[in-house]
Formats: C-alpha cells, sequence, structure tokens
C-alpha cells in the first residue's frame, strides 16, 4: 500500500481540527466501550490515562467559527475567551463523549471552571490536577504522586481498569515515541521552514489531541515523511520568528497564515505544549509512576505556570531562541491570559539584556481581523531583514 | 479659567474601635519605616494564607503588598502608580494590584502613611488561593536581593482538606520556609513560642467571630462588608497572634455588643446609619478607589451587608477554625488551605447559601472586580446557583480594586437602586406568581 498524499494527510487533519463534535472519540468508545477523559490545555500526564485504557482527549476551547450563546453568559467581558467557549461547547452537546474532564493548574480562571464543571455536569468526572510548584520530590513530588494516584483511583470507579506497572511503563513508551517523532517535526521545521508552514504542522498538532496515541505517532511519521518528499516546497526569504505565549487559548488558524504571509517564518512556538511539554523520552524503570512524577519535576518546558526562582526567568526561552537560530521573537498572548501577560514584562526584561529583537499583540480564539497584526508582524519582519546582522 | 471651588468631603465618622485599629497600624508602618535602623528583620508576604504567628515567633516584621495596593488606592494614588507600570510594559488586562504595588515601589516605595518601606529580607511567598501570587513574587524577586521562599497551597477543588494536603503544607514549612526563615534571622526555632502566639490567635478570632455574627440581630450592629474591611484589619494584617489584637477584639466585641444592646445599627462614614430597610450578603472584594461613595450607595438606601465573602480571605474564622497551639504547624497549614479564595465554586455557593439563610438576608450582591480573576471568574455562574438554591435576588455590579478607571460611580449607582427597588418591591409582595 502507498504512503498517503501529503494533501491527504493534511486534509485528515484538518478533518479533525474542525471538528468539534469529537467524532474521532465517538468512534473509538463505539469500538472500544472504554472512556474518554478531556483535558485542559498546557499539560496532563496523558500515559497515566492510557495505561487504564482511557482516551485522553485534548479540549483547546474554540475557534471564531463557534457561535457564543450560552457560554458569554457565565463570563464578564475582562475573562479570557477559552472557559466561555469551554462552556459552550459542554453545554451544546459537543462534549458528550467525554466521561470527565482534568483540568491542569494553569490560572484561577481554568481552577474555577473546574468547579463550574462539577455544578454543571455533576454526573462526569471534574478533576482538577494541582501540580506541583514545589519541585523537590520529597515534597512537590510526593504530593504529585498522591494527586495522580487519586485521579487514578477516580478513573477506575468509572470503570477504567487499574492502573499496573507493566500498563503504565507500555504508555510511557507509546508516549516517547510518540513526543520523539513531534521533536523531529519541530527540528525539521527548525531547519527547514519552508518544509513545514506552521499553519499546517498546527493543525496536525490539534489533530492529535484526538486521537489514539498509536494513531497520532503514526500520523506524524507519515506526515515527516511526506513533506520530506514533496520537492514543491522551496526556501522563502522569511524572518525567523519564535512565538510565544499562545500556550491556553490557541490562535485562530487564521493569525498563524497571518504572520506567516506578513514575512515570519515560525521555528518554534507554545502551542498545544502537551505533546512537549515533557522534553525527553521518560525512561521506563521499576517504578513507571515515580518516573512520570519525576519527567514533571525535572524535565518540564519552562511555563509561565511553573514556578521559577529568580535569575532563571526567561533563560529557557532565550537559549529556545538561540537554539533555533531565529532573528526576533513575538509575544502573542491571548487577551486576559494572568500568566502569560505577568510574565511578559520579565521575559522581556530577559531578551532585551540579549539583545532579541521583539514585538507583542494579543488575540482571542475568537479573532476574525487580523489587518493591525499583519501590518505590525509585517513591519516587525521586515526591520530583521532590512537591519539585523543576519 | 479655574471652575468653583470643589467641596470638601467631610471628615469620616468612626467609632473607637476604627480609631484605635488605625493607631495600631500606624504605629505598625512606623515600626517597618525604623527598621532599616533598628534592625528588625521583615518579610513581604500575602494575607491570605499569611503566616503570622511563625513570623512573629522569628521577631520578622511582615509587610503585605495588597494591603499597600489598596492604601493606595484610598489614599488616591493608585492611578499613576498603574500608570507608571503600564508605561514600564505590564499589560492594561492584568491585576492592578499587581501593578499598583510596582508603580509604588518604582515611585520610591513610600507606604500609606508616607513613610518609605523598607526593602524585604526575605520574599515569603504564600501562594494560596490566587494564582497571581505567585507572578507578583516572581516580579518582585527581580527587584530585590532578599530570598525568596515559596509554600505552596493545594487548592480544596473538592471542598474538602485531605491528609496529602496538610501533610504537604506542614512538610514545606518544616523543610523549607523554617530553615529559611532561621537563616535570614539567625535564630532558631522556637516552637514554644510559636504555640504562644497560636493560643493568642484563637483568643481573639473567638472575639472577631463574635462581632461578625452580630449582624444576626435586627437592626445589625455592624456592617459586614465596608465596616468588617476595619475590623478584620489587625487580624489579616500583621497583629494576629499578639496581645495587641487579642486586647483590640476584646474591645470591638465589647462595643459591638453594646451598639446591640441599644438597638443601633452600623457607624458609616457619614455617621450613624439610619433604620435598616435591606439587608444584604456580598460577594467579591469592594472597590477601594472609592470607597466611601460606593459604602455610601448602600447606606443611603438603607442596605446594610449582614454577612460577606470578602471578610472571609484571610480565614474563615466563622466556620468554626481555630489557630490551635496543639498542633502548631498543622493549624497553620489548615489556616492557609481554609481561606475563602482557596474553596472551590461550589463550596463558596454552599456558603453564599448558607449566610443568607444564616443571617436572614434579603439578598445577595456581587462585586465583580476585573483585576482578580480568582474571585470573579465563575460569578455569573454563582449568581444563577446561589438564586435558584436561595430563592433569592441577586445583584451585579462590576468594579475594581484600585483602578478608579473601573469604577463608574453613576452606573453602580443605577444598578444598586435598581435593585433596591426590586427588593422593595418582592418585601411588598413575596409571591407574586401566588398572588396573581
Amino acid at each position: 500500500m502507498s504512503a498517503p498524499a501529503l494533501a491527504e494527510l493534511v486534509a485528515r487533519a484538518e478533518a479533525l481540527y474542525l471538528d468539534y463534535r469529537l467524532g474521532a472519540v465517538r468512534e473509538w468508545k463505539r469500538r472500544t466501550g472504554g472512556l474518554a477523559i478531556g483535558y485542559m490545555p498546557i499539560y496532563v500526564p496523558r500515559e497515566l490515562l492510557h495505561a487504564q485504557g482511557v482516551l485522553p482527549v485534548g479540549v483547546m476551547g474554540g475557534r471564531e467559527d463557534l457561535e457564543i450563546i450560552k457560554g458569554d453568559a457565565y463570563y464578564q467581558s475582562y475573562i479570557c475567551h477559552i472557559p466561555r467557549s469551554t462552556i459552550e461547547l459542554g453545554l451544546n452537546g459537543s462534549l458528550d463523549p467525554l466521561d470527565g474532564m482534568l483540568f491542569p493548574a494553569i490560572c484561577d480562571v481554568i481552577r474555577n471552571l473546574s468547579g463550574m464543571w462539577q455544578s454543571l455536569f455533576p454526573a462526569k468526572l471534574a478533576h482538577y490536577l494541582d501540580l506541583p510548584q514545589d519541585f523537590d520530590p520529597e515534597l512537590g513530588g510526593r504530593f504529585y504522586r498522591h494527586d495522580l494516584e487519586r485521579l487514578s483511583a477516580s478513573l477506575v470507579e468509572r470503570g477504567a481498569r487499574p492502573l499496573t506497572p507493566e500498563a503504565l511503563a507500555r504508555s510511557i513508551e507509546l508516549y516517547n515515541a510518540e513526543r520523539r517523532e513531534v521533536r523531529a517535526l519541530y527540528e525539521l521545521r527548525r531547519t527547514q521552514p519552508w518544509k513545514l508552514p506552521t499553519h499546517e504542522l498546527y493543525l496536525f498538532l490539534r489533530a492529535a489531541l484526538v486521537l489514539p496515541v498509536e494513531e497520532s505517532t503514526e500520523l506524524f511519521r507519515q506526515y515527516r515523511l511526506a513533506v520530506l518528499d514533496d520537492p514543491g516546497r522551496k526556501p522563502l526569504d522569511q524572518a525567523r520568528v519564535v512565538l510565544t505565549g499562545s500556550f491556553c487559548e490557541q490562535p485562530p488558524l487564521g493569525l498563524i497564515k497571518t504572520l506567516e504571509r506578513a514575512g515570519c517564518s515560525i521555528v518554534d512556538d507554545d502551542f498545544v505544549q502537551v505533546l512537549r511539554f515533557i522534553r525527553s523520552d521518560i525512561p521506563v524503570a521499576d517504578d513507571p509512576l515515580g518516573a512520570l512524577v519525576h519527567a514533571f519535576l525535572t524535565d518540564a518546558m519552562a511555563s509561565p505556570t511553573r514556578y521559577v526562582d529568580r535569575g532563571r526567568k526567561g533563560e529557557e526561552l532565550v537559549q529556545r531562541v538561540r537554539a533555533c537560530g531565529a532573528e526576533g521573537l513575538l509575544f502573542c498572548a491571548p487577551s486576559f491570559c494572568d500568566p502569560a501577560l505577568l510574565d511578559q514584562p520579565m521575559l522581556v526584561k530577559a531578551v532585551e539584556a540579549e539583545g532579541i529583537a521583539w514585538t507583542a499583540f494579543k488575540y482571542a480564539e475568537n479573532s476574525g481581523q487580523f489587518q493591525v497584526i499583519r501590518e505590525q508582524a509585517g513591519t516587525f519582519a521586515d526591520s530583521i531583514k532590512l537591519w539585523s546582522n543576519a | 479659567m479655574s471652575g468653583p471651588a470643589p467641596t470638601p468631603t467631610p471628615e469620616a465618622s468612626k467609632d473607637s474601635s476604627q480609631l484605635r485599629q488605625k493607631e495600631m497600624i500606624a504605629r505598625h508602618f512606623d515600626r517597618l519605616a525604623a527598621a532599616p535602623e533598628t534592625g528588625e528583620k521583615t518579610a513581604y508576604t500575602f494575607v491570605p494564607g499569611n503566616l503570622s504567628e511563625l513570623l512573629l515567633s522569628f521577631d520578622v516584621l511582615p509587610v503585605l503588598p495588597e494591603i499597600n495596593s489598596l492604601q493606595s488606592a484610598m489614599r488616591g494614588r493608585s492611578a499613576d502608580y498603574i500608570s507608571l507600570a503600564e508605561k514600564l510594559g505590564h499589560s492594561e488586562d492584568v491585576c492592578t494590584y499587581v501593578k499598583s504595588d510596582i508603580g509604588m515601589l518604582k515611585s520610591g516605595n513610600i507606604g500609606p502613611t508616607g513613610q518609605r518601606l523598607p526593602n524585604p529580607d526575605l520574599l515569603l511567598l504564600s501562594y494560596t488561593g490566587c494564582f497571581t501570587f505567585m507572578k507578583w513574587f516572581e516580579l518582585l524577586a527581580q527587584e530585590y536581593q532578599a530570598p525568596v521562599t515559596m509554600l505552596q497551597v493545594p487548592y480544596q477543588a473538592d471542598g474538602r482538606i485531605t491528609d496529602d494536603m496538610r501533610r504537604y503544607v506542614v512538610d514545606q514549612l518544616r523543610r523549607k520556609v523554617i530553615p529559611t526563615l532561621e537563616q535570614v534571622t539567625g535564630r532558631a526555632y522556637d516552637e514554644d513560642r510559636l504555640r504562644e502566639c497560636l493560643a493568642l490567635s484563637a483568643q481573639a478570632e473567638d472575639d472577631l467571630v463574635a462581632v461578625l455574627r452580630a449582624a444576626r440581630h435586627r437592626p445589625s450592629p455592624i456592617d459586614a462588608y465596608f465596616g468588617a474591611v476595619y475590623y478584620v484589619g489587625p487580624i489579616f494584617s500583621s497583629f494576629r497572634g499578639t496581645r495587641a489584637a487579642v486586647d483590640y477584639y476584646r474591645a470591638l466585641r465589647e462595643e459591638i455588643e453594646q451598639r446591640m444592646a441599644h438597638g443601633l445599627g452600623p457607624v458609616t462614614p457619614e455617621g450613624e446609619m439610619g433604620a435598616e430597610r435591606f439587608r444584604i450578603v456580598v460577594e467579591g472584594p469592594p472597590n477601594w478607589t472609592s470607597f466611601r461613595q460606593f459604602w455610601k450607595m448602600f447606606s443611603d438606601e438603607g442596605a446594610v451587608c449582614v454577612a460577606s465573602t470578602y471578610a472571609k480571605v484571610g480565614g474563615m474564622y466563622d466556620l468554626g477554625f481555630r489557630h490551635d497551639p496543639q498542633r502548631p504547624l498543622e493549624s497553620l497549614a489548615e489556616y492557609c488551605l481554609g481561606c475563602y479564595t482557596n474553596l472551590s465554586l461550589p463550596t463558596r455557593i454552599d456558603l453564599i447559601v448558607r449566610y443568607l439563610e444564616e443571617y436572614e438576608a434579603d439578598g445577595f450582591l456581587i462585586n465583580s472586580v476585573k483585576s482578580c480573576n480568582s474571585f470573579s471568574a465563575g460569578q455569573l455562574h454563582i449568581l444563577r446557583e446561589v438564586e435558584a438554591r436561595s430563592g433569592r435576588p441577586g445583584g451585579f455590579i462590576e468594579s475594581d480594586l484600585v483602578d478608579p478607571r473601573y469604577f463608574s460611580a453613576a452606573n453602580i449607582k443605577n444598578r444598586l437602586e435598581s435593585y433596591f427597588q426590586m427588593l422593595q418591591q418582592k418585601s411588598r409582595n413575596p409571591n407574586p406568581v401566588a398572588a396573581s
């Protein structure tokens, strides 16, 4: 059987991305009879769910095509957009195939959404994943492990199979394979960005959120091979930029396309971080749950949602810019996003100290007009191409 | 061309307890101002989940940035501070407490009494009930050379404190916070001294609860939202665990019991309040930039706040919690875990419904502040749920903590008047469907 064509793969990824009603999840449940549990952005240990036969499903809010009818009645105008679209999707039945939701500790809005979920959907699991901010294994590590054990027990109560070290070890290996494929795609984009436009890569990142890990890994692999085989993609004279700040509420696809059309070649980003939050393979040892905890404590990406000691603030961002040979940095955060916007002055200080050019703008997941951002990004890209030493 | 001279605002009326607590707090700021000379150590920390007794046992003076911000707002300084912080790159979308504090810091760090606040010897990040606290101290950590120690307090997502949560907090206290305090002060941890402080805390807490519960009486002798700001001041800030707090709360209790015995209502800044027409429960922090004007909008209508959630951000004493000298660190952990903004939304809903019943309130109001997602995200859901469960009408107004740009007096007054008219109608005709 021949490998699927690139266009066919992109079409599949796009269809999965666009499907608010989680058709792939419904189909998986029909086929397996298993539980499906949604999770909000940034990070949850999907391995644990998978080891118990549960399908983890990423819920990243809505887009500009989602009409918010009920969700706006739950939130004031000065709250970000992702909780209102998530409520909308819950109330309009799109999330019906999910047997529960995990709310990782991102910010107070997502934290409080966990309580709303308990009230609005009392028959479903609503678990607030209180990720540790203390990274000492004996303190934060022990607390986190107990929280994972509690989550595991809640899943069993709802019909999932009990967690065993063997099953968890296998799941970790499967997710390691997925992480390797994602890293390979990011590396390919870093070295040959014209091969892998971000607006297209993004579709695959989003598609992976609704697929079993075995399928998402294969989809990433096929996509990588297909773009490598495609002779039609030629280098472009664009400014290489890192995009940061879009780790929770996701930007509309139109915004990513706009940035690229404005002359920015995105060579690293914060999108759909759950796929890369643990940076390396997790070693599978005698105690796989301990390995999962240890990976979170010691090998996670720097994130505004994660406490950072003085002196190291912005360090990883500077390293990322340097590592991918970027010529500039885009602070691209959702409006009213506390973690991103409170972090921004500290990150600006760090990158300015390194002489890294930057610009900043905000969006909402349902933004439909990008003219102002296009002009700003275009000017930024032009200035880099004209005036930078690169 | 100059306009007519502005009418001077009359001096606010204050009862004796208010004057007393004002003196206490002024003395604290005097000590802070003198700290560089006296050598007293200072720790910047937050109100919710504060470790006053532990700091006291090491003779460390607390500085509370959110108190400084609200004081800046009451003195009309916060607008300039916020503007300065925004010029320095802080987003217009984020917490104005943070921006006011940063602006104050960049303007010379002059505190509420006009004296310069000392630089911290320790940044004690009590990460309780508010994500922004973490970012705030990351920002402060860039400004000062002081060591930072962080105490993560798990969120009560399922409405209860588990053994794991308590143990996590206690272990952090033992292994991180106390050793850092020992290092900063050069003193050994003295658990006996901590126990003494905790015993004093419990005495003061008993009297505070008696004061807050006085609002069950008709007419209520206190305003449990606006007035309570003054009542909780000492215990939420720097005085919990001191003899001064015990004496203050004993005197306050006696004062309130006397008012109750004489059938008096609260004292407002405009003087003795008139007849009590409406009994209201309030959710959310007050606006500080127009605090007096905001209070007057209630008192002019004869509306008394008989319970508020804001008066519980520094501890849920009215639900029975007391600091316990027999279990010092466990007790501190339970205190931190139990602060209002660390409670889940369903628990907050339960609490407001309970207050409506216990305090025989006519309705409840939510003051939703733009700055505080910990309070505000989900308040429209709270509004709906509380109305459905209690059958009592809710009102919703929007303002901000310390940014005067978000206090629209005419709009808020209009909404409040409509709300009180609705309560009036409802009291005349409590069951309109049956009546019709």
